[in-house]
């Protein structure tokens, strides 16, 4: 079969002040297949993307659509060229219903609200969608709004889609799910385009791959002639071993005993639900489980930042053995107590540092109370500040830099550097390497293994199965807000804990219904 | 008496209607404009300068006006002006990225304060011994009522006896209605509010929606400055007579849970809560001012209900209050 191409970018650049975020780009994409457009975060993937969907307008380099050069210098112009993409963020108005954010934008005729809605389940049923457009998008699950998203799309009879991320926020079940739609979609004719950096999608969706590597394209390769180790060398540059290593836990003794919580939140439904578990010390124990069924309310639980409406949260102290209980206590009672926990939440610049401050400042947030007179005491913040950016690589102009002006990775690398300094006996992280490169997720595992070594009790709530099988002694699973499973992180496999993560959702969408 | 005082409180309402029917447009774009009260303070002097000149041009003689100019000219003087007032608040906000809150509170006090000039002026040049102006009779134009008011009885004064401008402000509040809800301006207008950068990248121009949300609310608060002067106080301006009915307007927007439909009902009843004092005998000065704020009272407890019911339709739009920018990261 001829292959048609029905996208081509030639020497694309694009330059944000004195970042080159994408630099000489070519690459081609057909009608009837899917390629994957694969690399680290900050690579550049999805800089080039949206210059394709028209949301950035490239410095210089060209575009062609079926072979005719095209300019697409607003997201109007790339629906007029048949493109669509799915954002990795939604982009949908959450008070509006599925039907009202398909034709948002759209001028084609009389406004006609039924009509179109007929039109959504005729596509829906082309492809095996299963969607109710009368649905508002805040009572939604994340799969569901991503359906509209993608219907969105061929709503405006795009055929070429660019998917961005699609799998980041789905189960694997939905991810399946997902695939074999777009491989119906592919047979149809589109072309579509993934950005990912998930190795075994790419390997068992597309039938290309292009990898991109800080912003330059480093080469197309057809799916079924590569592996997954000449892709990593691609993306990465050098040959790095994918294992995570994993010592077995030196002599574990129970650190935190979590007996029957239960949580209710302000809008009156049960986000934890009778949970029981303990963390030991010198292990990790992974939370596994879909985004918001209640990971945060757990670790904020722990932390003294949620009021609990039954259970209590037990401390074994490691050098007396004395047990105290956590419940209802403030952080700072917590502190007072001789508890040293450490937490590095998920919401980085919200609950963790203050992106206004600088590193030192932000160090200072946790020792601001020592030192003797009335004045701070800020030598020490500030030699910690320097120790951190030394040893953790973080890359930064100087320790008064802004948090809020380094990248996501280096935010991180700041904040678990500030919390591992506090030599805690329990260390509890949320999605710590989410948004960070390769190089800097391995830094930050080798920091939990060195905690976990030193015989802290690691708590890790993660979203990648991969790396939470290969870095975590247990994996707890949860699913709205109740266990689900405890499984062994040497013996456990993806599909078992995907099963897991699924268990309890249809229980609750007969609760919310 | 019911009637009169049911009338009263619709004449004291109009003012109160145009002004939120304008800010509900201005903030389902997003904009949470706090420079209403100037603006509708603006709509008013500007509508009382162009009558003012227009009677001088006239030599003062009722004889010599033309009604349908006598009408037209502060009408469109009016609309000038609070449009005016719009484009400096949207060229800060929208174009600028300024903070909101301050710039409305600024365009709030820059139009009292050019409304005071402007009206301390025309009291200099007219050397009145009153500190008002009285423009009796271009407001004997705006009060026309229509015809066979007079001969329906209770019917015709409850219903027939207001002046266009009181009809012309329940049309626009319910065309907003339909406008926002019916048609696709509006279902994009609203998801510019609610997220612009989802409006954006489906294609809607977020600039120019902003831009045209915010002057057209403009205009239609100006006029209730300029029902209010014209209709209500017959034609007298006198410095801060208008009042906090720019901030009563504001109250009403959250009262009317951003629905003009809404605002209808509840502008009638904020002139019946405000004008009650004045109907119920035997109250005190400071009684009196208790009474007063029964519309802030009854916000408050909207607010209340409306917060404890936490239903997603009923809050404010999303992104009320936040300046947007396409290629921020």
């Amino acid at each position: 079969m001829a292959k048609q191409p029905a996208i081509e970018l030639k020497n694309i650049t694009k330059v944000f002040g004195k970042v080159v975020a994408n630099k000489d780009i070519n690459l081609t994409a057909y009608r009837g297949e899917i390629l994957s457009i694969l690399g680290e975060n900050g690579s550049g993937k999805t800089t080039l993307m949206n210059m394709i969907s028209g949301i950035y307008f490239p410095d210089a380099g060209q575009i062609f659509i079926d072979e005719q050069e095209a300019v697409i210098a607003s997201p109007k112009d790339a629906f007029a060229y048949k493109i669509g993409m799915i954002h990795q963020h939604f982009k949908l108005v959450d008070v509006f219903t599925a039907t009202e954010n398909i034709v948002l934008g759209l001028n084609d005729g009389k406004y006609n609200l039924k009509a179109s809605t007929a039109r959504i389940k005729a596509i829906s049923e082309q492809y095996g969608f299963d969607l109710d457009p009368e649905k508002k998008i805040y009572t939604m699950s994340v799969s569901e709004k991503q359906t509209v998203e993608i219907i969105k799309v061929l709503y405006r009879g795009a055929d070429i889609l660019i998917l961005d991320e699609p799998t980041a926020v789905l189960t694997p079940q939905e991810t399946d799910k997902l695939f074999q739609i777009l491989r119906r979609m592919r047979d149809d004719g589109k072309c579509i385009i993934i950005i990912t950096h998930k190795l075994h999608e790419v390997l068992s969706l597309s039938d290309r791959v292009a990898v991109l590597r800080k912003g330059e394209y480093v080469g197309t390769v057809n799916t079924a002639e590569t592996s997954e180790s000449e892709l990593t060398e691609m993306m990465v540059g050098k040959k790095i071993s994918l294992n995570i290593q994993r010592d077995d836990p030196i002599d574990p003794k129970d650190r935190l005993m979590v007996k029957g919580i239960t949580c209710v939140d302000r809008m009156g439904a049960t986000v934890l639900d009778d949970i029981s578990f303990t963390a030991r010390s010198g292990e990790i124990l992974g939370i596994a489980g879909i985004a918001g069924s209640g990971q945060r309310e757990l670790l904020e639980s722990i932390a003294g930042l949620q009021h609990l409406s039954a259970g209590e949260v037990l401390y074994q102290d490691p050098k007396t053995g004395e047990i105290e209980n956590l419940r209802d206590k403030t952080p700072m009672q917590v502190r007072n107590m001789g508890v040293r926990l450490s937490f590095v939440p998920e919401d980085r610049l919200g609950m963790g540092l203050v992106g206004n401050m600088d590193i030192v400042d932000n160090m200072m947030l946790r020792s601001y109370s020592k030192g003797h007179s009335a004045f701070l005491e800020r030598k020490a913040p500030k030699n910690l500040a320097n120790q951190i950016i030394d040893d953790l690589e973080v890359v930064t102009p100087s320790a008064a830099t802004p948090v809020r002006r380094l990248s996501g990775g280096n935010v991180q690398k700041v904040l678990v550097g500030r919390e591992i300094s506090a030599s805690p006996t329990v260390l509890m992280v949320a999605y710590p390497v989410r948004g960070l490169d390769i190089n800097s997720s391995y830094m930050i595992y080798n920091l939990l293994n060195e905690q976990k070594a030193k015989g802290v009790a690691v708590v890790f709530v993660g979203e990648d199965l991969d790396v939470l099988i290969e870095l975590c002694d247990r994996i707890m699973v949860i699913g709205s807000g109740k266990i689900t499973g405890m499984v062994d992180g040497r013996t456990a496999t993806k599909e078992e804990i995907g099963l897991l993560m699924t268990k309890n959702t249809n229980e609750k969408e007969e609760n919310h219904g | 008496m019911i009637i009169q005082f049911i009338c009263r409180a619709v004449l004291l309402g109009v003012p109160l209607l145009y002004g939120s029917t304008g800010e509900i447009i201005t903030e389902k774009s997003g904009h949470l404009n706090l420079g209403i009260p100037g603006i509708m303070y603006v709509g008013a002097i500007s509508g009382v300068v162009g009558s003012f000149l227009y009677e001088t041009a006239c030599g003062n003689e009722l004889a010599n006006m033309n009604p349908l100019l006598a009408v037209l000219i502060p009408l469109l003087c009016s609309l000038l002006g609070s449009i005016l007032m719009g484009l400096i608040y949207n060229f800060l906000t929208v174009t600028l990225h300024a903070n909101q809150n301050v710039t409305g509170l600024a365009i709030t006090t820059l139009g009292i304060g050019l409304g005071n000039f402007l009206g301390a002026s025309l009291i200099n040049i007219t050397k009145s011994e009153l500190p008002s102006i009285a423009l009796t009779k271009t407001s004997s134009f705006f009060k026309v009522q229509l015809p066979f008011a007079d001969d329906l009885g209770w019917f015709g004064e409850l219903f027939l006896s207001y002046d266009f401008l009181t009809y012309l402000a329940i049309i626009i509040a319910l065309v907003a209605s339909f406008v926002l809800n019916k048609t696709r301006v509006g279902l994009n207008l609203r998801a510019v509010g609610e997220n612009p950068a989802t409006a954006d990248a489906a294609g809607i121009n977020v600039t120019r929606y902003k831009y045209l949300a915010t002057c057209i609310g403009s205009a239609i608060a100006g006029l209730g400055g300029l029902q209010y002067v014209m209709s209500y106080a017959d034609g007298v301006w006198s410095n801060n007579a208008f009042g906090d009915r720019g901030w009563m307007a504001i109250a009403l927007v959250i009262f009317a849970l951003w629905k003009p439909s809404m605002a209808i009902a509840g502008s009638f009843l904020f002139g019946a809560l405000c004008n009650a004092n004045n109907y119920i005998q035997g109250l005190g000065t400071e009684t009196q001012e208790l009474f007063k704020m029964l519309p802030y009272i009854v916000t408050i407890v909207v607010l209340i209900i409306t917060s404890m019911r936490k239903k997603r339709e009923h809050q404010p739009p999303e992104s009320l209050g936040l300046s947007y920018f396409r290629e921020e990261r």
